[in-house]
């Protein structure tokens, strides 16, 4: 990367309710093969903040700490997964804040077992509770510009729309969307969760204007998660770089780059 | 006494506190969370938080995910 280039990332910030961080990828600890490889990973992709999941500890063995298995100098973002209802995630999220000490949580309710996609009802209903609660909400949400306006008159502190279905890798479906959102509402950060699959995914959907993208299987289920990670990585600067530097239009037919006068004869 | 944590019915001899419950089951009290009849019982009450009948408790830690 050039000087220039550098100089300006350094002061590109990933902003979420008055935070600042360097790295505008958010990754996932589920589904690694090893702890090991979850390490490997996280420390390849220069990434400030994990997501961890709460659940039932198992009464009938003894479990080790999954937290242990962190880098400890990583935020942890708590998220509601698996919950159906407003009330299930605002209790997730409860436990949560009082178990890690944050006020940060990925607010998921989702609406469907097959598609996991999100309840938006649900999500906005339990997202008014938690901010009155005085909790940093990140919401995962249908990628719709009305019901970012509503999370975000909800206190909402970032908006997270879907990219494509959890785990699927199918990348960006629905550009406009996120296009739009960009445009109604430049002041938001918008984070895109869920749905990349490989680093052009994440690129594009920074070129698309997302201040950050948060994943958890592109990286888990790579062949190489911390090569996928390097590469995610690298995919998040250039898409911010490219978004920043404004793209050329685009045209349907050619225009020559080499002066058309002075060809030989 | 019995009492429900996560979900499975346990017996307990005579009262105790969610403190000594968690003794009991043998868990490690760092970073976890509980929940007693669906409110968060913060870490400094555990101690003076006494069960009774019929109590359904939640016990929560973290695993990966995304």
């Amino acid at each position: 990367m050039s000087t220039a280039a550098t100089a300006a990332t350094s002061k590109d910030k990933l902003n979420i309710a008055g935070r600042a961080f360097s790295s505008r990828l958010i990754i996932g600890t589920g589904k690694y093969r090893s702890y090991d490889q979850m390490r490997s990973a996280h420390d390849a992709s220069g990434a400030e903040m994990v997501t961890v999941a709460v659940r039932r500890v198992p009464l009938d063995r003894s479990s080790e700490s999954f937290l242990d298995h962190l880098n400890p100098s990583l935020h942890i973002l708590p998220n509601t997964a698996g919950c159906y209802t407003a009330e299930d995630a605002i209790r997730t999220a409860r436990l949560a804040r009082e178990a890690l000490q944050t006020d940060l949580v990925k607010l998921e309710v989702i609406g469907d077992q097959t598609t996991l996609f999100p309840d938006n009802e649900q999500t906005l209903e339990a997202a008014r509770v938690l901010v009155k609660e005085g909790f940093v909400v990140l919401p995962y949400f249908n990628d719709d510009l009305i019901m970012a306006k509503k999370l975000l008159d909800a206190g909402c502190a970032a908006i997270m729309p879907l990219a494509a279905p959890i785990g699927s890798g199918l990348g960006v479906q629905n550009p406009a969307n996120l296009r739009i959102m960009r445009e109604q509402l430049p002041d938001a950060t918008m984070i895109v969760d869920a749905g990349v699959g490989t680093a052009s995914d994440a690129a594009i959907a920074m070129e698309l204007g997302a201040d950050g993208v948060l994943m958890n299987t592109a990286i888990a289920a790579a062949e190489d998660p911390a090569q996928m990670a390097t590469a995610m990585k690298l995919a998040i600067e250039a898409g911010r770089l490219a978004y920043l530097a404004g793209r050329m239009p685009k045209r349907l037919y050619a225009s020559a780059s080499s002066p058309l006068q002075g060809v030989i004869k | 006494m019995k009492v429900y944590v996560n979900g499975e019915s346990k017996d307990l001899s005579g009262t105790s506190s969610l403190a000594e419950l968690i003794t009991q089951l043998d868990l490690p009290a760092a970073r976890i969370a509980i929940e007693l009849n669906r409110e968060v019982v913060r870490r400094n009450d555990w101690g003076s938080t006494m069960l009774q009948d019929d109590d359904r408790i939640e016990i929560v830690h973290f695993v990966g995910g995304g």
